[in-house]
């Protein structure tokens, strides 16, 4: 591989979320396979214990599961990054378990995902498992979900085994917050769709899944048209050479950053016009999400981590009144008038639970209005209050300012993740 | 104007992005420095994270005394360059003072020895947060690994009481006596390292190049001679062209045979090779779940 092609590679990631019958091992375990991401040793060491087990064949289920308790009981009970290549994009996975009681690690695993996958077996069609895949996909705004519909080589390859899926999804997907669906007839375990189109489907004019996953359009997945940086450390030198120096660090979270634009500093409301925008390889024209630099101002304000630089004329909503669906993390309920530490972009506070409004159900979009208790696993829209104001988007507009994590203050675990409303 | 990073990009402000969030939510970070090429990568993003200030916290190097006499050279010359501060915590002076006993027999190694004396570093030096150059596609238990690990007050991991990581959000927050392990470059594999090493023209040391070296074979593997190892009967030496794919111990780290000289030579071989670095390893072949066992215990 020469310089200049993988100078232009991207980068993609993808969620997928399943369970041991549907087939996703089998799928993670072609992709890496069939692009030839697996290593010899690794490969001896699954056949090794394949054989130890007594099984029949390789089971490159074992390729995916990492942790010793997992391999006893044969579960993922986490999430699992996988990584794998192609001279056009590099992948990272977020695999994840499937099954209602690991609905926090199917969040966890699509909260940064460009693309999610839902499998579905041929055989069964649209279950439970598969709606509640779409929903989180859904809620966490995944920009692209692709329904794989797998075992197609155990329906005979036919057509209108497929179309009946598809039909049955899209009619009820439609009631779903989901931009861009796309469907892949396949048999992983027989390699059809997957990376070589298959014989088998000859009535199927798509792409394969990588195909898609090499090609999908990726580049307007960051919102760059509201210029928000939050700051994360400011830097100051101290040496002679740059003695004046005082910049502020972060990670663009939206919009294009330029040179001599008009900037507002919140909270104090100061604004100033951006002098410089400065990194380790020079100064740059423009700034835009997901890089990290260095900004700097032409006044000398008073601004510290946790403060957001924005335009005048684009702002986020400043507010202590913060509404948000919640997935609840930890064993140990959400408490009702309870106070949690929070995270939001580089900002922390402390909030009060001011209200339950509803839980939801995520298999089937039902909203309960008595039920209080918020369990592990649970899905719900609560109304917070913080000590100091927040800088927030909606998350639909922006899921970096539009997200939070909530921190139990006695035992420091991060107890649920809210995506703003 | 395209406003897509390319991968490697991408990859850069994931890593800066975490560097920066250490220096700010921790009071006392320190890096852990091995020499090898991942925390070299590590301490020249670290230094790119916080320019044109220097880097906000020292390096850590435990020498186990079994370094390659390169590593050693290669670590002065690389810490004068960065600017930073440089912290060693010796084994052989733990063994010494009898805090740790010596593995004995031809397959001994220090590979354990090393957590005790990192462990008792961290103490020494109150650090609340220890960088390490560890990726994710290394090895299956570190698949499941944090960037931002949290460690209890005897350093032990507990791989099924993990905080969940989302967007951008890391909760650093601890008890006092607790600490976290950091890893900025989870997300590269092996292969991006070469790359972004290659498209920044990153100095290495001379142990990842081609070069001649009197070898021996053990269990498969090539393992540099050295007085360090006790030869076992009918174990010959021979000279070879043989690189290091990873920098350890002489006693643990196998050499490969190879013509690759040159950066881009490596970058054609780590694409077409079929064997996982580790899988030169030694440490890493005592079980199937080394490595999830040695994490458990505080090696990083």
């Amino acid at each position: 591989m020469t310089q200049q092609e993988y100078e232009n590679m991207e980068l993609l990631r993808f969620t997928t979320a399943g369970s041991v019958d549907d087939g996703k091992s089998t799928l993670i375990g072609r992709l890496l396979y069939d692009s030839k991401s697996i290593f010899e040793d690794q490969y001896e060491q699954v056949k090794k214990t394949s054989e130890r087990r007594g099984e029949e064949g390789v089971n490159l289920a074992l390729l995916t599961d990492g942790l010793k308790s997992e391999r006893e009981q044969g579960i993922t009970i986490d999430v699992a990054y996988r990584y794998f290549s192609t001279p056009k994009r590099k992948f990272i996975i977020g695999d994840t378990p499937g099954h209602i009681q690991y609905t926090r690690n199917m969040v966890t695993g699509a909260s940064t995902a460009n693309v999610a996958l839902v499998l579905i077996d041929a055989r069964n069609g649209v279950v439970e498992q598969t709606r509640r895949h779409a929903i989180i996909a859904s809620l966490l705004q995944i920009p692209h979900l692709v329904v794989c519909v797998n075992k197609m080589d155990l329906v005979d390859y036919k057509e209108d085994a497929y179309e009946k899926i598809k039909d049955e999804f899209s009619n009820w997907a439609s009631k779903l917050d989901v931009k861009d669906v796309s469907f892949i007839p396949m048999s992983a375990l027989a390699g059809d769709n997957v990376v070589d189109q298959s014989v088998n489907m000859p009535w199927y004019k798509g792409s394969t899944l990588l195909y898609y996953l090499e090609n999908v359009h990726i580049g307007s997945d960051h919102n760059l048209i509201d210029v928000r940086f939050p700051v994360q450390y400011v830097i100051r030198p101290y040496n002679d050479e740059f003695h004046d120096y005082r910049g502020y660090s972060g990670r663009v979270a939206g919009g294009i950053m330029k040179k001599g634009d008009k900037v507002t500093v919140l909270p104090s409301g100061f604004t100033s016009t951006i002098a410089k925008i400065d990194t380790f390889d020079g100064e740059l024209e423009e700034a835009h999400a997901p890089m990290s630099v260095t900004v700097l101002l032409e006044d000398d304000i008073d601004i510290s981590r946790g403060d957001m630089i924005v335009r005048e004329n684009n702002q986020p909503e400043v507010s202590q009144d913060i509404e948000v669906m919640i997935s609840w993390f930890h064993e140990k309920p959400m408490q009702p008038r309870g106070k949690y530490t929070i995270m939001h972009t580089t900002r922390e506070a402390r909030c009060v639970i001011k209200e339950i409004n509803y839980k939801l159900d995520i298999n089937t979009l039902h909203r309960n209005l008595e039920d209080q208790e918020i369990r592990m696993n649970d899905i719900a829209r609560v109304t917070l209050r913080t000590t100091v104001p927040l800088f927030a988007d909606p998350y639909r507009r922006n899921r970096i300012t539009g997200s939070i994590i909530l921190i139990d203050e006695g035992t420091n675990e991060t107890v649920g993740a809210g995506m703003i409303i | 104007m395209n406003y897509q990073l390319n991968h490697l990009k991408e990859l850069e402000a994931e890593s800066i992005f975490v560097l920066r969030e250490v220096a700010a939510q921790f009071e006392n970070p320190v890096l852990m420095f091995s020499g090898g090429k991942d925390s070299i990568l590590m301490s020249y993003l670290a230094s790119k994270a916080f320019y044109p200030a220097k880097v906000p916290f020292p390096l850590l190097h435990v020498d186990t005394g079994h370094n390659f006499p390169e590593t050693i050279e290669f670590r002065d010359n690389w810490v004068k360059r960065i600017g930073a501060k440089l912290i060693v915590g010796s084994v052989d002076k733990a063994i010494e003072t009898g805090m740790v006993r010596e593995e004995q027999g031809a397959n001994a190694s220090r590979n354990g020895l090393q957590t005790a004396v990192l462990l008792d570093e961290l103490e020494k030096g109150k650090f609340d947060a220890a960088l390490g150059g560890a990726r994710r596609d290394e090895e299956k238990a570190r698949a499941k690994e944090r960037f931002f690990s949290h460690r209890d007050e005897f350093g032990q991991w507990d791989p099924k009481n993990q905080r969940p990581e989302l967007w951008n959000l890391f909760n650093g927050k601890k008890h006092f006596g607790e600490h976290f392990r950091v890893f900025p470059i989870s997300n590269w594999t092996e292969m991006d390292v070469w790359m972004y090493l290659a498209m920044e023209k990153v100095e290495l040391p001379n142990l990842y190049y081609a070069h001649e070296r009197d070898v021996f074979e053990r269990d498969g593997i090539l393992l540099a001679n050295t007085d360090y190892i006790q030869k076992k009967p009918g174990e010959k030496i021979v000279r070879k062209k043989v690189r290091c794919r990873t920098i350890g111990d002489m006693t643990c780290t196998g050499v490969w045979e190879s013509e690759a000289d040159t950066i881009d030579k490596i970058i054609t071989e780590v694409s077409t090779t079929r064997v996982t670095e580790r899988g030169g390893r030694t440490d890493d072949k005592r079980s199937e779940t080394s490595m999830e066992d040695r994490k458990k215990k505080g090696y990083f």
